[in-house]
């Protein structure tokens, strides 16, 4: 094929109905933009959900005591005989344990100056911020020994800080928690809303001694209880293997009999986090593949379009054949006319995508990813859409009879 | 040297009982029955003949846009039987010339990029094609209109400009269909002596017409009638 007059040839025929070419490829557009988009949409979706899970702190196991059945009636998960700080320097020693971290939650009221604020309160040791991966954007965390002795320390969540200390600074501030006082020595990063919709930043965090003996309380039958445990499991050990020790271990501690159910339970959140967010994979797919069939609305229009140019031009075509065209010179002409309407359009859309999905964005209030992949993949797959459209009308006229086709009128 | 006495010696064009037989529906339709004809180098010939005498046949054979049902035609030694389509192709964008009734212009493009779309489509490499054009258009009297659209040209200036681009691969065969067709007496005459001119310059023309004035041009007439050759005659000038 003679590569340049079949271009050139095409692009002048592109140019002759601009009309009718920006509409054929308005079908092109509106498919490209449309595939963009909603890729741009599931990948910000599955970015966010692995944006969650690393926010939970990777590869973390939550520990916590089965719920309680007992004549029919279920006291609701963490029923049973709760654990102690004496499990996790047990687990400590497992060969998977990176941290473990112990954490006892309650709510209460928080009182700084005039302003008083109902919260999340929690009392952890000091993995817990390993396990959770949160530090502090002002001041610091808790620290081992305070954690240990019992201080009257509190980091506080931004939330709390922006609510009680508006504009100025949150440190060494007193604080009243449900009337003990404590001093605020650091404000921890934003962790934004977690997987449940509730403000992952709305807490005051304290030593567990403290929560313990001052704050919240003990628990009646249990010394030193925490409610849950969260093992961070060491990066490269298999977690489901590092769940099933974990599993083991709990039994032999707990000292439940062979035969006997687990009177705790073990679960892994970014594999919830995963199963929930495949529901929304699946409506993703099905959006792209709705996308998709509009792409290909578009190229049938561009099949429909070629179908008539190479009509309207058939004398033309006979007189290239005359002049010593061959039937690939034809048909590179008529199919570079196909990809320039789809590459164009294609180029176009793509834009028009990226402008979807940044307004979906804004409107719907959900993050959006546009990455150079995308747009690739769909400008590339406008071409497929020319080369696979553009064939058939290209080789019609490519068989043309060369004498029919300069009698035709 | 023997090669070249042989081209010298053998006609450009000859068929040997060339038929040609078109199938419509169920009918048979036999354009050619048995044709045997010769063409020299430099000659100038007219075909004439009423509708459907095959003289149109004819010259699409010659033209290589199509193959016999049966015969031999041979251009330049070559038997077109043994072709493929891109020989057919090749063959015709450095042999042969074409004038149509009706221009067969490409409308959008001026007269120069009309006569350089032979020359774009050569398998052979051209040192440079607008210079060739360019020389072509000079050659047929429009060097001055080269950037004029066939829209802004009288149908004579068109008839020129196809002309020039039937030239522009320097065939050897010129075959025009009706070439004045579509033109005034007054025009005719001059496309016709253009055309004259090129056969003396060694390119073997043939014409297609219906009109004896255009016939009259060629030293060589031969009458189509039902597809076979009624009359084959040279006027001695």
């Amino acid at each position: 094929m003679k590569f340049g007059v079949a271009l050139k040839s095409a692009l002048e025929a592109l140019r002759a109905n601009p009309m009718r070419s920006f509409l054929t490829m308005l079908g092109i557009m509106i498919g490209v933009a449309s595939v963009m988009a909603m890729m741009a949409i599931s990948e910000g979706a599955a970015r966010q959900v692995d944006a969650q899970i690393s926010s939970l702190g990777a590869n973390n196991l939550s520990v916590r005591p089965g719920a309680d059945r007992r004549g029919g009636r279920s006291s609701g998960a963490g029923g049973r005989t709760p654990f102690t700080d004496g499990d996790i320097e047990d687990l400590r020693s497992e060969p998977y344990a990176l941290a473990v971290s112990g954490r006892i939650n309650g709510s209460g009221t928080v009182v700084a100056g005039e302003t008083n604020w109902s919260t999340s309160i929690y009392g952890v040791n000091a993995d817990y911020f390993i396990s959770q991966a949160w530090e502090a954007q002002e001041g610091r965390i808790l620290e081992d020994r305070e954690i240990t002795s019992g201080q009257a320390s509190a980091v506080i969540g931004v939330t709390i800080a922006d609510t009680l200390f508006e504009g100025s600074s949150a440190l060494g501030q007193k604080i009243r928690v449900n009337n003990v006082p404590l001093t605020v020595v650091g404000v921890l990063e934003k962790k934004g809303q977690s997987n449940f919709g509730s403000d992952r930043d709305d807490v005051v965090i304290i030593p567990i001694v403290t929560a313990r003996n001052r704050v919240l309380g003990g628990n009646r039958t249990v010394r030193n209880y925490v409610s849950d445990i969260s093992v961070s499991v060491t990066p490269g050990y298999d977690m489901a293997l590092a769940q099933d020790e974990l599993e083991e271990r709990l039994r032999v501690i707990r000292k439940i009999r062979p035969g006997k159910s687990d009177d705790f339970r073990v679960f892994n959140i970014a594999d919830f986090i995963r199963a929930r967010s495949s529901t929304q994979a699946t409506f993703g797919i099905l959006l792209a593949f709705t996308a998709a069939v509009s792409l290909i609305v578009g190229g049938v229009g561009v099949m429909n379009i070629m179908l008539v140019s190479v009509t309207e031009r058939t004398r033309e075509i006979g007189l290239r054949m005359a002049i010593g065209a061959r039937k690939q010179d034809i048909l590179g002409q008529f199919l570079f006319e196909a990809l320039g309407l789809c590459l164009i359009g294609g180029i176009i859309g793509s834009g028009l995508g990226v402008g979807a999905a940044r307004l979906a964005s804004k409107l719907g209030d959900f993050p959006v990813t546009i990455s150079p992949t995308i747009a690739l993949v769909s400008i590339g797959a406008s071409v497929l859409i020319g080369l696979f459209f553009g064939f058939f009308p290209a080789r019609r006229a490519a068989q043309l009879n060369p004498i029919e086709a300069l009698r035709h009128d | 040297m023997s090669m070249q006495t042989d081209l010298q010696s053998t006609p450009l064009i000859s068929c040997r009982d060339v038929t040609k037989t078109y199938v419509m529906g169920t009918q048979k339709v036999h354009a050619l029955k048995g044709v045997d004809l010769t063409f020299q180098r430099g000659e100038m010939t007219s075909i004439m003949g009423p509708s459907g005498s095959g003289k149109s046949t004819l010259m699409n054979l010659i033209g290589a846009l199509d193959v016999p049902t049966s015969g031999d035609l041979e251009i330049n030694g070559k038997n077109l039987a043994n072709l493929k389509s891109n020989d057919l192709a090749d063959l015709r964008n450095e042999t042969i010339g074409f004038v149509f009734q009706q221009f067969n212009l490409l409308g959008r493009s001026s007269a120069l990029t009309n006569v350089k779309l032979p020359l774009r489509y050569s398998r052979k490499p051209l040192a440079n094609i607008e210079a060739r054009a360019a020389e072509c258009l000079e050659m047929v009297g429009l060097g001055d209109r080269m950037d004029h659209r066939p829209m802004q040209l009288s149908g004579g200036q068109q008839q020129r400009v196809a002309i020039a681009r039937a030239l522009a691969g320097s065939p050897s065969i010129l075959l025009a269909d009706e070439p004045t067709g579509a033109l005034d007496t007054k025009t005719s005459e001059d496309i016709m002596d253009l055309l004259t001119g090129l056969s003396k310059q060694g390119i073997t023309v043939i014409i297609v017409t219906h009109e004896h004035e255009v016939a009259e041009y060629a030293a060589r007439k031969i009458h189509f009638r039902d597809g076979e050759i009624e009359r084959d005659e040279r006027s001695t000038s």
